[in-house]
């Protein structure tokens, strides 16, 4: 297969073959936010948070599910996709309730950097506040669902690289959750091997390590990417 | 409280922001019947920590408030302990200690030389625009540097310890996150013979002026009251752990080797619909007779020596002040912070050679192995509890806060109570009368931010009601 040559903010580039736009720009330098796309994972295209401008397609690309294709000219940072990219940190910030402070990833978060890198000084969306519950029942991680933004990270590394399936989505809208089993306390899942892979996969403070304090939780996303290139690259099979 | 004539409901949401709200009721005489201090802060705190697992308590209660987060951090951290029932190690227990000093000096420091020494050097009723700490360092630049000096010194033993200045989330269930480096030990070790010096000076310059405040000696909080501190098992200063002791205004020892975890024994807690501040008060004495006083007032009327020699004779002589009965008056309560800052400058100098300080072994682990637990230490304001119960999971299912300016409350509210008697004549606020007022609360150095603005004095505003509820008088300053 040859490779594909795209346009990106006005710069011809080459694409691996098969590569997404998100793919395309990372190979090339280029950076574009991402939250629910984590590599070494399936992609999703659930956070909208890497949107970009296509020319000929009136409405935003995300760009870590389109596939970048020959001649495609892409803008990945206009003003329009500051604005959109804004509103949906604001969104995520005033669903839920995410206070940096006192959170035990305070200071490794995706979310937080993700704002912080897009200029966010305020939400101007009223705070939701919801009444959310944390789930400490499993003897070594807890789930606090005030500080999930329905990432699916934590359903997907379960399914994909353990091959447990103890993490679902349960709910819509407002009302969606992510699960453990049949919408049992994560303590109760038999289904869960206690790897602790959703907990290093999570971008926020949702999945933890019990007894973290305030910013004590340092989540090594870095690792999923590791496992599932040696698993591709059959590192450890005979 | 009242007697005769009609108690207003005062809606506390009506108060100026930012300002200290005190309302004085006359009855039909025209005598004043009734002061209160009405306290709008900690508004629904313990409900927000409701459903958090007991790890992040430290962290959460430390941002309680702005002035006193480490005292927080080490009553929380004291709570979670509990609950996980273990003995936390040696280390951890010195490196706590060592931050609890600092955190009594740089408040110590900021309640005497940048809140109340204008008023104390200058004098209450010189020119408002001055009587803060910029006229003081115009007028006494040594002792204002000295003062920012000690203060930086408390706070770089915080920051030594726990990294960040004001918020540390450095204390944590079963110990804390990091011991003391070698470098800075050195530092800090280096800058403990100024700190003393500043703390003796201190300690005479207000033996000295402390006679031309007679009259406020007298007239502002002076009065009988209980004492409520802890205190160590052979009836020591203490001011991180140790037993729960009363004293009665007589000098009489009404309970001793008090279990802090069995606290509610001692305090029962009544509410009142014009203040969020809770009234606790001495459960057998009942309300509002049992009213008691915490803080650096009780602390050296309670223990019966101070663990250093410098400390033990600044103690000494400040208990002459009362003969052989306990030191009663409110104003007091600065003579006993200097007693106190030389004590943790002291006992931080002993500490600082324990080679403990550096072990890395600093953190007990350990699961939910009871459901309920209490913290109890000395803030620099006075005795801090923290009372939580959780769930098996470690879950907070309650709360229960009771902070030093909580217990103080009743006895801040005789104060102004006290003040109002002796000042205001013919159903009018007399000028000078906010200073006085002012200064009498400032003795208990309130952990409100109405009372601390350390550059200006504190905005008040005084209402004074007749006996049918009418507005008589009303002063307010910014
Ligand atoms: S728990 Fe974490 S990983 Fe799972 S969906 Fe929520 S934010 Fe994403
Ligand atoms: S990163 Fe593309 S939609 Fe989330």
């Amino acid at each position: 297969m040859k490779v594909t040559t795209l346009t990106i903010n006005g710069e011809l580039v080459s694409a691996s073959p098969g590569a997404t736009v998100l793919e395309a720009a990372r190979e090339n330098g280029i950076r574009i936010p991402t939250l629910c796309a984590l590599e070494g994972l399936s992609t999703v295209g659930a956070c909208r948070l890497c949107l970009v401008e296509v020319k000929g397609s009136p409405r935003l690309q995300p760009a870590c599910v389109t596939a970048a294709d020959e001649g495609m000219e892409v803008s990945t940072d206009t003003d329009r996709l500051r604005r959109y990219r804004s509103m949906i940190l604001e969104l995520l910030f005033a669903e839920r309730n995410h206070v940096c402070p006192v959170c035990v990833a305070n200071g490794h978060c995706e979310l937080q950097d993700r704002a912080r890198q897009a200029g966010m000084d305020h939400v101007r969306l009223p705070y939701q506040h919801p009444d959310l519950p944390v789930d400490i029942t499993h003897a070594r991680f807890g789930v606090d669902h005030n500080r999930c933004i329905l990432c699916t990270r934590c359903i997907r590394v379960c399914d994909e690289l353990e091959g447990a399936h103890t993490w679902d989505l349960a709910g819509r809208g407002t009302n969606a959750r992510v699960i453990t089993d049949l919408n049992q306390p994560w303590g109760d899942a038999v289904s869960c091997t206690s790897c602790g892979k959703c907990a290093e996969a999570c971008p926020t403070g949702a999945i933890f390590k019990q007894g973290s304090t305030v910013g004590e939780m340092e989540h090594r996303s870095d690792r999923i990417r590791f496992i599932s290139a040696a698993r591709a690259r059959k590192e450890w099979s005979p | 409280m009242t007697k005769k004539g009609r108690i207003l409901t005062i809606d506390p949401v009506t108060r100026l922001e930012g300002h200290a709200k005190i309302t004085l009721h006359l009855d039909d005489d025209g005598q004043v019947a009734d002061a209160r201090f009405h306290v709008t802060e900690f508004r629904g705190f313990e409900k927000f920590c409701e459903g958090r697992p007991l790890w992040e308590m430290p962290g959460i209660t430390g941002r309680i408030c702005g002035i006193c987060p480490v005292s927080h951090l080490l009553a929380s951290a004291k709570a979670g302990d509990d609950i996980l029932a273990v003995a936390i190690p040696p280390a951890a227990d010195k490196l706590r200690r060592l931050m609890n000093l600092g955190q009594i000096i740089q408040s110590h420091a900021l309640s005497f030389f940048h809140l109340s020494a204008p008023d104390l050097l200058l004098g209450m009723d010189s020119d408002p625009a001055k009587r803060n700490v910029f006229g003081l360092m115009a007028a006494e630049p040594k002792i204002a540097r000295d003062g920012i000096r000690l203060r930086q010194f408390g706070q770089e033993v915080i920051e030594a310890l726990g990294g960040k200045k004001i918020h540390p989330s450095w204390a944590v269930p079963g110990g804390v996150r990091a011991p003391l480096s070698e470098e800075s030990r050195e530092r800090l070790k280096a800058r403990l013979p100024e700190a003393l010096r500043i703390a003796e000076e201190a300690l005479e310059l207000f033996r000295k002026i402390s006679g031309r405040f007679s009259e406020e000696a007298d007239a502002l909080g002076n009065f009988p009251s209980l004492f409520l501190g802890l205190v160590t098992r052979d009836g020591g200063w203490e001011h991180y752990d140790g037993v729960l002791r009363v004293m009665d205004a007589e000098g009489a020892i009404i309970a001793d080797q008090v279990d802090p975890r069995e606290y509610r024994t001692l305090i029962a807690e009544a509410v009142e619909p014009w203040s969020y501040l809770k009234f606790p008060y001495y459960r057998k004495h009942g309300y509002p007779d049992g009213a008691y006083r915490v803080g650096p007032l009780a602390r050296l009327n309670l223990c019966e020596r101070m663990p250093t020699p410098l400390a033990e004779e600044a103690r000494r002589e400040f208990r002459r002040t009362a003969g052989d009965k306990p030191v009663t008056s409110s104003f007091f309560y600065h003579y006993a912070r200097l007693v106190e800052i030389i004590a943790s400058v002291e006992t931080a100098a002993t500490l600082l050679d324990d080679p403990d300080l550096l072990s890395s072994h600093v953190r007990a682990e350990a699961g939910i192995n009871r459901t309920s637990g209490v913290g109890v230490s000395e803030a620099p304001r006075g005795t801090l509890f923290h009372d939580y119960q959780v769930d098996e999971h470690g879950l907070i299912l309650k709360v229960n806060l009771i902070i030093a300016t909580g217990q103080n409350n009743l006895a801040m509210n005789r104060t102004v109570l006290q003040a109002a008697r002796h000042y205001i004549r013919n159903r009018k606020i007399p000028e000078g009368f906010l200073n006085r007022i002012e200064a009498g609360v400032r003795a208990f150095d309130p952990c409100l931010s109405c009372s601390t603005h350390a550059f200006g004095q504190m905005p008040l505003q005084v209402v004074l009601f007749g006996p049918e509820g009418e507005t008589l008088d009303e002063r307010t300053r910014e």
